[in-house]
């Protein structure tokens, strides 16, 4: 410890030097420079002809200074005022390192809070609001030319939400980043699908099959790239949601591995004051002793608590929110897909196993699979009563939702097409009240785990503030402690 | 001296060559043209491919068999059968006829979006179903109507999705390999449709350098790849836009996606109808006739079906005539042009 770490400059032979450290035993293996060098030492003693020429070629600035230490090394007070240095930037350095990553992690946790979180319920959100549009299109179509005032409010509503989705993910993407690609993509088709449904109403009105034929070009735009854009978005969205978290969860271990050395050198440094002077306490150094060990507990503290309660966040409100998500997009996909098999009547078909099936139908199916198993999965990430209850109330909607598509379905394989159609977009008893159910549901669901993860990142935030500026202003008082502890000692040989 | 033994060389395996040729040659054409009649192909290789020569001779012959496909149909007759006992033995809501349709088609099978909420299909097509479902079940509504893409009518009859196909679909020789037709009920033609506006003047040059919309599996796909392969298609026309149903080409159409549309001429006049900005351009260039397709071995049915037919064409109050009236006047110009030729009934079993 007390040696200052050896330069690159051979010792020069005349400096005076009592002891070891002068000649270089077995360290320091200096390549290049000396022929014959340390380690071929048998054959002859000390070099007979100490060059002359090596040492006056390397007399530089830094060997100079290497040499004046060296000097100061020697004598009591040049060694405390190394050690006094040496506790300085130690202390320096840990409240740097400190500040540096728990900045990181803070901006991180906060990205995770108020940005890449948003932005993914944002991305869900516009999936949402287009499949909502589509479906909304589709059913009015259904209804007729004259279109209910229900069709065409959730129609604007979803095709308004999904334009103000846009605008959201726009501004807080990366400028020419595959995020923001997607996002153009999506603004360029919204008005493209928008101009055909506008058309295919026109002729709805008109009384003109061509509008059907117009709807069906929309819904295909919409099922093989919008809604395939969107669900990229929104992975792309959770990616950058799970990197935030990474970000913002290890452990600083270059921090804390640099707190526990600190400690470590400030315990010696007092321990050999002690020893030379027989003073138990020098007031510098223990103020130093104590600003540093504050940091290190507050960052330990601090971060784990930060720690459990972003993983709090995670599995609690992200999974849950993912799941609830994953749900309402399965119901909205189902519910489209059940207005879309009466509109088509049977036009596309899929064989499975030899077995012809309608196509809607068959996707029907699975939409209500998935969305059977995704509230499955937000039942057992729910953790209390108040997610659990609309959980609950959404699969109650959705079990009776089969049941009556069951009815409605039989109904259209006997031919009775109408009573299919009542069935499904008329009024009471339709298996549009169970879809509005589930979705009414689900949206209550969200909220409720939305707030939970903004409650439990926020106090994750909160748990790290002020830590990055607290550790720097504690380490500028930590090394004034040492420097002045030092001081203090070195002033008695004056 | 090397052109001496190539000689030989020739002579040797000349005769072998020129039989593998002719076999390349018959199967070629057996493949290409099944429908046409080629008699220079098996008069070529005859001599050398005999075995070949047999195979080609009956193709030939079927080809020739089905040069009006419209005449290849069954005897009217009211009795019934296997296939309709089978349709009159279901069971209470159950107990319809199963009926491929359209509903896309403007006036022929189509549903009004100003009807009144109800969803009923309607039209020329549609009225005839009515028809046969009155017949044979004895309730003109006793009937189930199945949406059926253009593709989809052969595999759907196969399949037993449906009883049979009242669809607009013309009778020709590949689809009689397949299903049965009925007498024919009405008579059309290939035609052009294009934007008013279109320098394309018809089925002729002006489509050079054009894209052309066509319905998958329709008739005019399948005459305009077949005038590519003899050479008549004009120069560039690319046929590459195909849609599941012709009036999706109409949509195509008025977003600028394509030039001009092909398709039976009582569709195309159908499209005309909903779009004043379109029209027909020239006469049509082919002949054709709708039948109501059936099961191949449904005889029965097409007897019954060719009786409901004849009283169809026959009845002035509620027949033909009456339907042509109510749906096709207006977007069509002379009903006699329509009007199926008195049918006769060439096929014997």
């Amino acid at each position: 410890m007390t040696q200052p770490p050896k330069g690159g400059a051979a010792p020069p032979p005349g400096t005076g030097v009592p002891g070891p450290p002068a000649v270089p035993p077995r360290s320091a293996p200096v390549p290049g420079p000396r022929p014959g060098g340390a380690l071929s030492a048998p054959p002859s003693p000390p070099s007979p002809p100490p060059p002359p020429s090596p040492p006056a070629r390397r007399r530089t600035a830094f060997a100079e200074g290497v040499d004046r230490l060296r000097a100061a090394a020697v004598t009591e007070p040049g060694r405390l005022r190394i050690i006094g240095a040496l506790l300085a930037v130690l202390v320096i350095a840990f409240g740097a390192v400190t500040a540096w990553q728990m900045n990181e992690r803070t901006t991180a946790a906060d990205d995770v809070l108020t940005r890449s979180q948003p932005l993914s319920s944002a991305a869900a959100d516009i999936y949402r609001s287009l499949a909502e549009a589509n479906t909304a299109a589709s059913s009015g179509f259904l209804a007729g030319g004259q279109e209910t005032e229900d069709s065409r409010t959730r129609y604007d509503h979803g095709i308004r939400a999904a334009a103000e989705g846009l605008v959201t993910a726009a501004a807080n993407s990366e400028p020419k980043s595959p995020a923001a690609k997607t996002i153009a993509e999506l603004n360029r088709l919204l008005p493209e699908y928008k101009g055909l449904v506008e058309r295919a109403r026109t002729y709805n009105r008109q009384g003109f099959p061509v509008g059907g034929a117009y709807l069906r070009y929309a819904n295909e735009k919409m099922q093989k790239e919008m809604l395939p854009a969107a669900e990229d978005l929104y992975t792309k969205e959770n990616q950058r949601l799970s990197a935030d978290y990474g970000d913002a969860k290890p452990y600083p271990w270059a921090a804390i591995a640099l707190g526990v050395v600190l400690l470590a050198a400030l315990a010696w440094a007092q321990h050999r004051n002690y020893r030379r002077t027989n003073r138990v306490l020098n007031h510098g150094l223990v103020a130093a002793t104590a600003a540093s060990a504050v940091v290190l507990l507050w960052l330990v503290v601090g971060h784990g608590i930060a720690r459990s309660n972003l993983t709090d966040s995670y599995e609690h409100g992200v999974r849950s929110l993912n799941a609830l998500n994953e749900a309402r997009i399965a119901s909205l996909k189902a519910r489209g897909n059940e207005n879309l098999t009466l509109v088509s009547r049977g036009a596309e078909t899929t064989k499975v196993d030899g077995r012809t099936y309608d196509s809607y139908d068959l996707a029907f199916g699975k939409n209500m699979d998935a969305l059977g198993k995704a509230l499955t999965e937000a039942g057992r990430f729910a953790d209390d009563e108040a997610g659990e209850r609309p959980v609950g109330t959404a699969n109650g909607n959705m079990t009776e939702w089969k049941k009556r598509h069951t009815t409605a379905r039989e109904q259209d394989e006997n031919g009775n097409y109408q009573q299919a159609l009542d069935l499904v977009i008329g009024g009471d008893g339709a298996t549009v009240e169970c879809f509005d159910g589930v979705d009414a549901a689900l949206a209550t669901a969200l909220k409720h785990e939305k707030a939970e993860f903004e409650q439990a990142a926020g106090d994750g935030l909160d748990a790290m503030g002020y830590l990055p500026q607290g550790a720097g202003v504690l380490a500028a008082l930590g090394a004034a402690g040492a420097l002045i502890g030092i001081g203090r000692r070195l002033s008695e040989y004056r | 001296m090397r052109a001496r033994r190539l000689r030989t060389g020739l002579k040797g395996w000349g005769g072998v060559g020129a039989m593998a040729l002719a076999c390349v040659l018959a199967v070629l054409a057996a493949l290409l043209l099944p429908a046409v009649h080629s008699p220079g192909g098996a008069g070529g290789g005859g001599a050398d491919g005999g075995g070949h020569g047999v195979a080609h001779g009956s193709l030939a012959r079927a080809a020739e068999e089905c040069t009006d496909p419209e005449k290849q149909t069954l005897a009217p007759s009211g009795d019934d059968g296997p296939t309709i006992d089978a349709i009159r033995a279901r069971k209470g809501e159950k107990r319809k006829l199963i009926v491929g349709v359209d509903q896309n088609s403007y006036r022929w099978g189509y549903r009004d979006p100003n009807s009144g909420g109800d969803a009923e299909l309607e039209g020329f097509d549609i009225d005839l179903a009515h028809r046969i479902a009155k017949d044979i079940l004895g309730d003109e509504d006793a009937v189930q109507f199945k949406a059926i893409p253009t593709d989809q009518r052969i595999p759907a009859i196969q399949d037993g999705r449906v009883d049979m196909v009242v669809r607009t679909m013309t009778i020709n020789c590949d689809r009689l390999e397949d299903v049965a037709f009925s007498a024919p009920y009405f008579r059309t033609g290939q035609q052009v449709l294009a934007p008013k506006s279109s320098r394309i003047t018809g089925y002729d040059g002006t489509l050079a350098d054009t894209e052309i919309c066509t319905a998958a599996g329709s008739t005019a796909l399948s005459t305009l790849e077949q005038d590519r392969t003899d050479g008549t298609l004009p120069e560039g026309v690319d046929l590459r836009t195909t849609v599941p149903n012709q009036l999706d080409c109409l949509v195509r159409l008025q977003l600028g996606e394509v030039d001009a549309v092909v398709t039976d001429g009582a569709l195309a006049a159908s499209q005309a109808a909903q779009d004043p900005t379109v029209e027909l351009k020239g006469d049509a260039f082919t002949t054709e006739y709708y039948g109501v397709a059936m099961k191949k071995d449904a005889d029965d049915l097409v007897r019954r079906v060719n009786r409901v037919l004849e009283q169809w064409r026959a009845d002035g109050a509620e027949g033909w005539q009456h339907s042509y009236d109510r749906w096709l006047s207006k977007t069509m110009d002379d009903a006699a042009k329509s009007r199926p030729p008195t049918p006769q009934y060439l096929r014997k079993s």
